[in-house]
């Protein structure tokens, strides 16, 4: 069948199962805009191309397939560049199409040229320049290859418009995508299995390190069948909230610079780590110089690259997660390590008072109060999207996630900005989620235009704006390292009930606790999208706190006065 | 502790547009400070092949080599630095060299085992083959004439013996049919 380059676009990605990509057109990506109507894919108008990217990452990270973002040349393309590292980071799977100049003019500086695979290629996983139509179907179906195997991560396809313009006899491609080179899954070896399974069965104070590999892997079961033979608790970075059981009883918490007090102080003092899926960012370790110094250290990893880069590890199991769990399970002995546990739960006595929780209320609005009632209100059930800040930490503190899959945050690249066009992503993957948008004053107003897009799709996302009238995130560093000088952290933001209203959604304020479960309520009940704009208090901080390449457990702690009034809420 | 050291990497990439510059970038991108890198095609065609010096202590070699195959083009890599090879590195040197100094850079040129590629009445330009030593063995002899210009291709090695190199690249699966992408 003759078929046009823009038309193999689309019979390639309905194909690889796409029903739903999120764009913006321009002069070189208008062939494919003009065919896409033939075909049964949904086209998102986003606001932005930068919406575009961080859309398909949050339909990746919800669904577990590809996202896909369209946009033309120059400066559509640029315009996805901060989503597109964004999910480098975070290995999310995207694939971006872009438009491009004619090849003829290629080099010649033409009217909106930009070299978007030169700009690009460091924060993708791979990209192409395609300039012949007969390259089109190959490339896009390499890219959904690339996305998703192995480390997944972002891959752009740049077509030029006389590629789209062109025609050729088409054959739908049949069959796998081979790459010569390319070798994205191995197995771990048998022999460094065995040596993992000696050092766990020796372990006293051992430590599982969960991240967001478990997550990818849909490895959570695997991990829980683990934990409960051979008796470890296991703590999850940011990133790997979620994949296992926030409510499970050897589930420890969060790691790291905002991690809990006991979980950094627990890992100081395991003699064992177990690294499932994660890479020892620096957020995670502090100073590699005094990381778990007493600690043996197992590093399962699907990317061989990311063996002994931060952390020096005694056996590096290079495979998939799951796999390799499956591997280990059988061979490790029955154990309980009561007497660790009770030493974790020690060093958890200590710090739960300090919880912000055991707050006495007076009439002040805490953004741990939000968080803590939205997930009761949510029974810990809701999809939830954070952006980047203070904000973002208390929900990893406060909204237990029991389930994989149900946090969706930027971590690596930490962009502001991201939660609502994820969210909205997300929407598409999770048509029954209720689905929570959790962001600063700051962040909503970097993407708040795609509120627009909500309200023109018909997309019902719970925006809940944690609204403290700062950067909040930079004034608390501000606070404790620069002397406290606010330098261009105050902000002043528009009234975002009105600014709800003027998109034709709902817009609900909150200022005292006794408000939430009531605004929950009527924003459930609301059809579209709603805006909560909760005030919280303006100065608070996030504890405790691990100064940037401060020993890891050498942590910034809530200051005792208001703490020793500990008692229910 | 293992201390870097200098290294030597063979790799076989795809002979696609932009191979050279995703190798270079990997290499700013994280940081490795190359001493050579040298490009060229092989006996297959749509390969080439890369030589790459740099300095690396023994992880740092192995995520280099993960690293490196983490690129889509990268086929095959190779750490030759404790393997028994031949290593090269050609080298033209045009030196000053008048009709009193001539015969003395000519003789010099003899003791290194290097050729004359041009005469003018001012200057020589001189070839030379051999292991970086040697080059800058011939280099600090011909300095004191006064060197006018001089460009290195940079290390290309081979292992000695009836290697498995190529036989081991037989193995790599061919690109799918409908894969011809650019
Ligand atoms: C303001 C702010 C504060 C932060 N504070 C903290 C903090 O206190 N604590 C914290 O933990 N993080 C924190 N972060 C996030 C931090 O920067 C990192 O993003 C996060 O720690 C990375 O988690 P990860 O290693 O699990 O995930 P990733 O970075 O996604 O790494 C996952 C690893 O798993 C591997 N993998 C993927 N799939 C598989 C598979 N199938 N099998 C095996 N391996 C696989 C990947 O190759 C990768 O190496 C913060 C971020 C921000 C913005
Ligand atoms: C795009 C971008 N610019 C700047 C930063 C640096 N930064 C990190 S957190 C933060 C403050 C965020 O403020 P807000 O969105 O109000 O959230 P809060 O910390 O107050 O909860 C800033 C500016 C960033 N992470 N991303
Ligand atoms: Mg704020």
């Amino acid at each position: 069948m003759k078929r046009t380059g823009a038309q193999i676009i689309w019979e390639v990605l309905v194909r690889e199962g796409v029903d739903v990509v999120f764009g913006y057109p321009g002069g070189a990506i208008m062939p494919a805009y003009d065919t896409i109507l033939g075909y049964p894919i949904r086209h998102v108008l986003v606001r932005h191309e930068q919406g575009a990217a961080h859309m398909a990452d949050g339909y990746a990270r919800a669904s577990g397939k590809v996202g896909v973002a369209i946009a033309t040349s120059g400066p559509g393309a640029t315009n996805l560049v901060t989503g597109i590292a964004t999910a480098m980071l975070d290995s999310s799977p995207i694939v971006c199409i872009t438009g491009q100049v004619p090849s003829k003019l290629l080099g010649t500086d033409a009217f909106q040229e930009t070299d978007i695979t030169g700009v690009t290629l460091p924060i993708t996983k791979h990209n192409y320049l395609v300039t012949e139509v007969q390259d089109i179907a190959p490339a896009i179906r390499e890219a959904f290859y690339i996305a998703r195997s192995g480390r997944p991560g972002p891959v752009l396809v740049d077509i030029t418009k006389d590629a789209q313009q062109a025609s050729m006899d088409f054959e739908p491609p049949k069959g796998e995508v081979r790459l010569p080179g390319y070798r994205p899954s191995q197995q771990a070896i048998q022999t460094e299995i065995e040596k993992a399974i000696e050092l766990i069965d020796e372990a006293e104070r051992p430590l599982i390190l969960a991240g967001q590999g478990i997550v990818r892997a849909e490895a959570t079961r695997e991990l829980l069948s683990f934990v409960e033979k051979a008796g470890i608790p296991v703590a999850c970075t940011l990133l790997g909230l979620g994949g296992f059981p926030a409510t499970h009883p050897l589930s420890l918490g969060m790691m790291g610079m905002h991690g809990e007090a006991w979980v950094n102080n627990a890992i100081q003092e395991a003699d064992l780590l177990i690294a499932l899926g994660m890479r020892f960012d620096d957020r995670v370790t502090g100073n590699l110089k005094t990381y778990a110094v007493k600690a043996k250290k197992i590093h399962v990893e699907i990317d061989r690259s990311e063996i002994n880069k931060n952390v020096k590890v005694d056996v590096g199991l290079v495979g998939d997660v799951r796999d390799t769990l499956l591997s280990l399970i059988p061979g490790c002995k029955q154990r309980n390590r009561s007497e660790w546990i009770e030493r974790i739960s020690l060093l958890k006595g200590d710090s739960a008072v300090r919880d912000i929780q055991q707050l006495p209320y007076h009439d002040k609005l805490y953004a741990a109060h939000v968080l803590h009632d939205l997930w009761r209100l949510t029974d810990g059930k809701a999809l939830v999207v954070t952006d980047v800040g203070q904000h973002q930490m208390w929900e990893a503190q406060y909204y237990k996630h029991d389930y994989p899959r149900k946090l969706i945050t930027s971590g690596g690249l930490g962009t502001m900005g991201f939660a609502l066009p994820a969210a909205i992503g997300a929407r598409f993957a999770k048509a029954d989620d209720e689905i929570w948008v959790v962001v600063g004053d700051g962040g909503f107003q970097m993407t708040a235009c795609e509120l627009s897009t909500c309200a023109q799709e018909g997309i019902k996302v719970h925006v809940a704006i944690i609204n403290n009238g700062y950067l909040g995130m930079v004034r608390q560093w501000q606070e404790f390292f620069y002397n406290r000088r606010y330098s261009a952290t105050p902000m002043r933001s528009p009234d975002f009930v009105k600014l709800a209203e003027a998109h034709g959604l709902t817009g609900i304020r909150v200022t005292k606790r006794e408000e939430i479960a009531g605004a929950v309520e009527r924003a459930r009940a609301t059809p579209g999208t709603v805006v909560v704009d909760f005030r919280v208090e303006q100065e608070d901080s996030v504890y405790p706190m691990v100064p940037a390449g401060a020993d890891l457990n050498d942590m910034i702690r809530r200051p005792s006065p208001i703490v020793e009034t500990g008692e229910d809420p | 502790m293992d201390r870097p050291i200098l290294r030597t990497f063979i790799a076989y990439v795809e002979d696609r547009p932009g191979v050279l510059n995703r190798v270079a970038s990997l290499f700013r991108r994280r940081a490795y400070n190359i001493e050579s890198l040298s490009v060229g095609r092989t006996h297959i065609a749509g390969i080439s092949r890369l030589t790459l010096v740099l300095e690396a202590d023994e992880d740092g070699a192995r995520r280099l080599e993960a690293n490196l195959y983490k690129l889509v083009n990268t086929l095959w890599v190779r750490d030759v630095t404790h393997t028994a090879s031949v290593a090269r590195d050609l080298a033209l040197i045009k030196v000053k060299a008048n009709a009193t100094t001539r015969a003395q850079v000519l003789q010099l040129c003899e003791v290194f085992r290097a050729r004359t590629v041009d005469v003018a009445p001012e200057a020589l330009t001189i070839e030379i083959t051999g292991t970086g030593d040697k080059i800058e063995g011939l280099l600090d002899v011909l300095r004191p004439f006064g060197i006018i210009e001089m460009v290195r291709t940079g290390m290309i090695v081979m292992t000695r013996g009836a290697e498995e190199a190529e036989a081991r690249f037989d193995s790599i699966p061919a690109r799918s049919a409908d894969s011809g992408a650019a």
